[in-house]
């Protein structure tokens, strides 16, 4: 009996390698859903097709494999914007598959439709839309290639019915054929040598480490390169695990909340070692002073990175892990000694930076419970081992500074797009992943609200996610702009009217904890690691009036910090 | 500073929304813009003329590249080239106007390609000032409509062997 589109189509991901798929199901993907039926494909049915791409794009941060997604035509494909558009500015491979109506229908205004091809046009490494089914294999070939190679990135094909339904033989293609589509991934020798050259010339470098370090399964280069050199090191948000957060040459993250030390190197250097990294702007501050005395290498897969915000002096246009491996043997043999004394001076200032402004917080032992002592205590209970994901704003700053990563792929977090709502479903994502590990999401009251109803996918998998609410009954990262920049007009964050958020977990059939005071922390956290068989909310009742600091305020320089 | 990029494509629907959506979305601008095969049908040439600084050509060119149906991108700014447009001008005609009509259609060799009572439609050639020029010297006859092409352009081969 021949096969139609949709068997193939879940042939060809098995193929691919793909063991697991979010998804919800519609009238456009019923051939899918019906091929799904009897197929050894793992399937997690989500509540909302957000949730669905959050939690692919979670799976594939922790796992370094494509998340790949299932939703129906309209508005099951628009649902997904928001989880691509995530998964776009933080270059997360996923491939997203949404079905269509009829090729004789498109263009109809029919019944669930929507143009996502069109939609996503701008949020998305690439996309297309399936009209014949000849196409289909080496469409779905396509896909998973582009989102994985080069700088990754989400994938949408986009599938009519009739397509799914037409008779189809699997003939699933070994390899693409993209004469348009050719990344770079060895770095230039001369601009190699050039950078080392640079780089052994220079008396107060500094490396500036990215998401792309973490993307390129490079952190173990990243390490080498700075160990090695002996060079200070911060990362950003989205580098955070790139290199050891406990390692001595660790400054801790650089940006608007990044530490004094870090912020302060940046300013001084007079050589930035950029790796993977793209000088946002909650990176760079005012650009025009960014960095002022330094000369900038920057390594990146991506030429539309190079000298897009800031000017570079030697670019290196190759994957981060080569790149960092042929550095590495541009060390010359009898090492660096000279370098190492010329940086000697350097190091003692980075050393008086660091402890001039450590990270802290004004502790309340017998007061309202501080959300950093939270994550300081997550900390210390995991002893660091475990994923952690965040939602985003001030639990997600805290979450960068105070929690220590020392591993790779073991911090989560939308940094480019800044989701709300991303955190807890990325977990979900992760722990299907990795069901043995701690997986935590710490979370805000208000984040953790936008996906909350994935809780009852968490329950029907039996997967024990925990959730680190802060709960500070606010918008508390507006509320600290409106504190510092906008008299303490408190316009419409205060978001107490808000579900008991212990009563809203036993609903759905999981763990709620709660701790109102300080001495309380702990015992909740050692009760939600102990329950392995479903997911634990924590709700713990912070301080609202706890701001992040330091702060950089947006258009400043980076030396211009507000500190504790 | 302007500048006519030439950019091969894949021949496959969308890619012009892509490439227009890649200037609107970053805020690049289109000047002028002409779409047709090549001499395989598989591919398409696109003439986009742009303008900007360095930087923003640099991030042109880098992100027309980047898309995954773009082949090649060419920059014909730095280099000899044949810049040409094409323009039709339906310009008011009597019959003391005719002749002087006639002869400025002579000078630029352009060609008349349709004449009705009152009217000479008159289709021309060039490259963006010599179409300026024409329609100037048009003008105080009256124009009564005037549709242009966007710009094509082509390297010049080499003088020497």
């Amino acid at each position: 009996m021949k096969k139609n589109g949709a068997q193939v189509f879940i042939e060809c991901l098995l193929k691919e390698g793909v063991d697991t798929i979010f998804g919800f199901p519609g009238g456009a993907v019923l051939p899918i859903y019906d091929a799904l039926f009897d197929s050894p494909m793992r399937h997690i049915l989500v509540r909302h097709e957000q949730g669905a791409v959050h939690m692919a794009d979670g799976y594939a941060r922790a796992t370094g494999r494509p998340g790949v997604v299932v939703v129906t035509s309209g508005p099951g494909a628009t649902n997904t914007v928001t989880g691509i558009a995530t998964a776009y500015m933080d270059s997360i491979p996923l491939v997203v598959f949404t079905g269509q109506v009829p090729t004789a229908l498109i263009g109809n205004d029919a019944f669930q439709e929507a143009d996502i091809v069109g939609i996503t046009r701008p949020c998305t490494k690439h996309n297309y839309l399936v009209k014949d089914i000849k196409d289909l294999q080496r469409i779905i070939k396509e896909a998973f290639y582009i989102a994985t190679t080069g700088r990754p990135g989400p994938v949408l094909v986009d599938l009519p019915k009739d397509v799914l339904n037409a008779p189809c033989e699997l003939k699933y293609p070994d390899k693409v054929d993209l004469g348009s589509y050719q990344p770079n991934y060895k770095g230039h020798p001369g601009q190699i040598k050039k950078a080392m050259d640079f780089i052994l010339s220079s008396k107060r470098p500094v490396v500036y480490a990215g998401g792309g370090v973490i993307l390129a399964n490079a952190s173990d280069e990243m390490k080498a390169f700075s160990t090695k050199l002996n060079i200070p090191t911060t990362t950003t948000l989205m580098g955070l695990g790139g290199f050891p957060g406990t390692h001595p040459l660790f400054l801790g993250m650089l940006g608007m909340h990044g530490t004094y030390c870090a912020n302060m190197a940046i300013m001084n250097t007079d050589c930035l070692i950029a790796i993977g990294a793209r000088f946002d702007d909650r990176v760079t501050g005012k650009i025009d002073e960014f960095a002022p005395f330094a000369g900038i290498v920057h390594v990146d897969i991506d030429p539309t990175s190079i000298s897009k915000n800031v000017r570079v002096d030697i670019p290196i246009v190759g994957d981060v892990k080569n790149v960092l491996k042929d550095l590495l043997k541009a060390i010359p043999p009898q090492g660096a000694k000279d370098f190492k004394n010329n940086t000697k001076e350097w190091h003692g200032q980075i050393k008086s930076w660091n402890s001039t402004h450590t990270l802290s917080y004004k502790s309340d032992p017998k007061g309202k419970i501080k959300p950093q002592y939270v994550i300081e205590k997550l900390y210390e209970a995991t002893k660091g081992d475990a994923i952690i994901t965040t939602e985003v704003g001030q639990n997600q700053m805290w979450a960068a500074q105070f929690f220590k990563y020392d591993r790779a792929r073991t911090f989560i977090t939308s940094g480019g797009l800044g989701t709300m709502g991303f955190g807890f479903p990325a977990a979900i994502g992760a722990q299907i992943a990795f069901p043995d590990r701690t997986v935590i999401d710490i979370a805000g009251d208000g984040s953790l609200q936008m996906n909350i109803q994935e809780l009852a996918t968490a329950v029907q998998y039996k997967l024990p996610v925990k959730v680190a609410i802060l709960n500070n009954m606010v918008l508390g990262m507006v509320r600290q702009w409106q504190e510092f920049f906008y008299n303490k007009r408190y316009s419409h964050t205060c978001i107490s009217v808000a579900p008991d958020f212990v009563k809203l977990a036993e609903a759905y059939g999981a763990v709620g904890l709660r701790a109102r005071k300080p001495d309380e922390v702990e015992g909740v956290i050692k009760k939600a690691l102990s329950i392995k068989d479903r997911p634990v909310l924590m709700d713990f009742r912070v301080d609202p009036a706890e701001d992040v600091y330091p702060m950089v305020p947006a258009g400043q320089p980076l030396n211009k910090m507000l500190l504790v | 500073m302007r500048h006519t990029i030439s950019v091969l494509v894949t021949n496959e629907f969308g890619v012009l929304s892509r490439i227009s959506g890649l200037f609107s979305g970053r805020g690049f601008n289109i000047e002028s813009l002409s779409v047709a095969e090549t001499l395989d049908p598989k591919i398409s040439r696109m003439t986009i003329v742009t303008s900007g600084d360095d930087k923003v050509l640099e991030q042109v060119n880098k992100q027309l590249n980047k898309l995954i149906n773009v082949i090649k991108v060419h920059d014909f700014t730095d280099e000899e080239h044949i810049e040409r447009e094409l323009a039709m001008i339906k310009v008011t005609s009597n019959a003391d106007t005719r002749a002087e009509i006639l002869s400025i259609v002579d000078i630029f060799r352009a060609k008349v390609v349709d004449v009705s009572p009152r009217t000479y439609t008159v289709e021309i050639t060039g490259d963006e000032e010599k179409i300026g020029a024409i329609t100037e010297l048009f003008r105080p006859f009256g124009i009564k409509e005037i549709v242009r092409t966007g710009r094509i352009a082509m390297a010049r081969s080499p003088k020497q062997k």
